[in-house]
């Protein structure tokens, strides 16, 4: 094949994915569990990551979703091994997309789901463990969970001029899948509008 | 395996489409070679309007289905409509537009500009096999002679002949005729159903038709609306004689010449095309159904082109399954949102029923006259495996549910 979709990166991913859960999610006992997604919306992931030291030792996953989605968990499962929760629950959508190499611009929002996932996972482990929770730190809030746009995706594009949720749908196709965002997206835009004026 | 797409050009049509491009000459041109080329064009003329059981004089060429589909919509508001007394009678007021929830894209973007113009659009519904709901289309053509409103009344309704996903094919002559007794035109987007089934304008009683032709072993680029005698219609593409005032423009005559081999061949080769691909389809289908737990099959059982098997894998995303194919050097489509640019799975399963997990992992196989047993026999082999491995990967379970 002369011209694939994406990097070789992804495609190697896709076909030859790591730290796949084989079967059944008893037979690997873990730490903490993280699942986000939505069948709607096309993709959904599971993400289970054993702990120890305070860095992730081990991690498997279950994804269904389209070949980006698939390849983004596979090469998410390989960067955290050996991570400090601390720097794993800070990873960004954008950083897995660097390691794949590159992704179409419409496919980062919908099938980047790992990060989600895996800060799902880590704050389960917390909880479990009565350990001080991490939340806050990521600085980001998921608002549009079916296309993973975050509020500061909708800060950027009112940078760059969006004023209404017309105008956010045509730069982040937030609300595009299931719509169920459109009245807290409306509130932050309300909030950034006193933020910077106008 | 995905000739629903589009075909390869046919050998003999390809030697027709070569031979053409040497033909430069201008159709619309007076001296010899410009009549030449005139005369073969009226040929192609000939083939087109025979296939669909025409009279060359109903065959206005256009650059392909869309563009057919265009001028249809098109014509409801122009002035061609009302052009005579007795149009004027008989369509004068009229702003009700019937079409279903399963047509091509260009037939809804061409309903959505009539709403937007102040017409009464509806979308039809349709059943799980993807069967219009007659019930409701009744009651819709009847609603303006029930209150007297001439606004209410139908003007146009435009039903698909076969789907292209599903490909569920439509009782056309029952429809027409029940537009017809409502006082409506009747338009049929044919596109995907010339050349597999038989397609008959007299039996069918369609006012207008849409055909193209690269999806019968012919060049992209050319299509057909046939116009039944009588029936009003506005020239979508403006300045020129061509198609008698219809459709200006330079005549494409290399293409027009090799859709008329193309038509012609389609013709011959029909009831060959039927028998062919209804076999590799049965068994295609009755192989998947023995090899993959939980799968459906998308569309009619009976009332659905031969070459074409749409079916929903659960548990694996049609994005994923179709770029495993390719690799395997097989080629098909998906009715995932992943697949398709826009963000929502496909518009017509989505129409039948079947809810976001089985449109998202569904995949549309459809053959052609090139296809063969070996084809099928290695699709049966391969796509279990492939439907084996995303299944293991998911985190939704292999069972029929949402």
């Amino acid at each position: 094949m002369s011209e694939w979709l994406y990097s070789d990166v992804v495609k190697d991913h896709f076909m030859h994915p790591r730290n796949v859960l084989e079967a059944d999610e008893s037979t690997w006992p873990s730490d903490g569990r993280g699942m986000v997604g939505n069948i709607k919306c096309g993709d959904q992931m599971l993400i289970l990551i054993r702990v120890k030291d305070g860095k992730i030792d081990d991690c498997r996953w279950k994804t269904y979703g389209c070949a980006s989605a698939l390849a983004s968990t596979s090469i998410l499962s390989e960067a955290i091994k050996g991570m400090k929760l601390e720097d794993a629950y800070i990873l960004k959508p954008e950083d897995i997309v660097a390691k794949l190499g590159g992704l179409p611009a419409n496919k980062i929002h919908c099938s980047v789901l790992g990060d989600k996932a895996l800060r799902a996972a880590i704050d389960d482990y917390l909880g479990r463990n009565k350990l001080p929770p991490l939340k806050g730190l990521e600085k980001v809030e998921v608002i549009c969970n079916c296309l993973n746009v975050t509020d500061r995706d909708i800060e950027e594009a009112y940078k760059a001029g969006d004023r209404t949720w017309e105008d956010l749908q045509a730069r982040t196709k937030i609300g595009t899948a299931c719509g169920g965002c459109k009245e807290r997206t409306l509130e932050l835009l309300h909030q950034l509008e006193h933020l910077y004026g106008e | 395996m995905d000739y629903n797409a589009t075909t390869p050009l046919d050998p003999g049509v390809r030697e027709v489409f070569i031979r053409a491009l040497d033909e430069y000459a201008n159709g619309s041109s007076m001296h010899e070679d410009g009549r030449k080329v005139a005369k073969d064009m009226y040929a192609a003329r000939e083939h087109v309007a025979y296939l669909v059981n025409a009279t060359p004089n109903e065959i206005i060429f256009t650059s392909g289905g869309s563009e057919s589909n265009n001028t249809v919509f098109n014509t409801m508001v122009g002035a061609a409509l009302t052009r005579t007394s007795h149009l004027k009678e008989a369509y004068g007021g009229r702003k009700t537009v019937i079409t279903t929830s399963i047509e091509h894209p260009c037939v809804m973007e061409s309903a959505k500009r009539l709403a937007g113009l102040g017409y009464d659009v509806h979308f039809l519904p349709v059943d799980s096999d993807g069967v219009v709901d007659i019930d409701r289309y009744r009651e819709l053509l009847g609603r303006g002679a029930r209150s007297g409103v001439v606004a209410e009344k139908p003007l146009l309704v435009s039903i698909m002949m076969a789907n292209n996903e599903i490909g569920t094919i439509q009782d056309i002559a029952l429809l027409a005729r029940l537009a017809h007794e409502a006082g409506a035109l009747f338009h049929t987007d044919a596109v995907q159903a010339v050349g597999k089934i038989p397609v008959d304008v007299e039996s069918l009683g369609v006012d207008y038709l849409t055909m193209s032709c690269h999806k019968i072993y012919g060049p992209k680029g050319v299509g057909a609306l046939y116009v039944r005698k009588g029936a009003p219609i506005e020239a979508f593409i403006r300045g020129g004689h061509q198609e008698a005032g219809l459709r200006a423009g330079t005549y494409n005559s290399p293409s027009i010449i090799a859709f008329g081999e193309a038509a012609r061949l389609a013709k011959e080769r029909l009831s060959e095309y039927e028998r062919h691909t209804r076999a590799l389809r049965n068994r295609l289908r009755d192989g998947f159904l023995s090899a993959i737990p939980d799968i459906r099959i998308n569309g009619h059982p009976e009332r659905v082109l031969p070459n074409t098997i749409d079916v929903s894998f659960p548990g694996a995303e049609g994005e994923a399954i179709l770029l495993m194919l390719d690799i395997l050097g097989v080629s098909v489509s998906t009715g995932s949102a992943c697949a398709s640019g826009s963000l929502e799975p496909s518009h017509v399963l989505m129409a039948t029923g079947v809810g976001p997990e089985l449109a998202h992992g569904s995949i549309r196989f459809s053959l052609g006259q090139f296809s063969t047993e070996e084809d099928i026999d290695y699709l049966i082999k391969e796509v279990p495996q492939v439907i084996k491995k995303l299944r293991g990967f998911s985190t939704v379970s292999s069972k029929e549910s949402v």
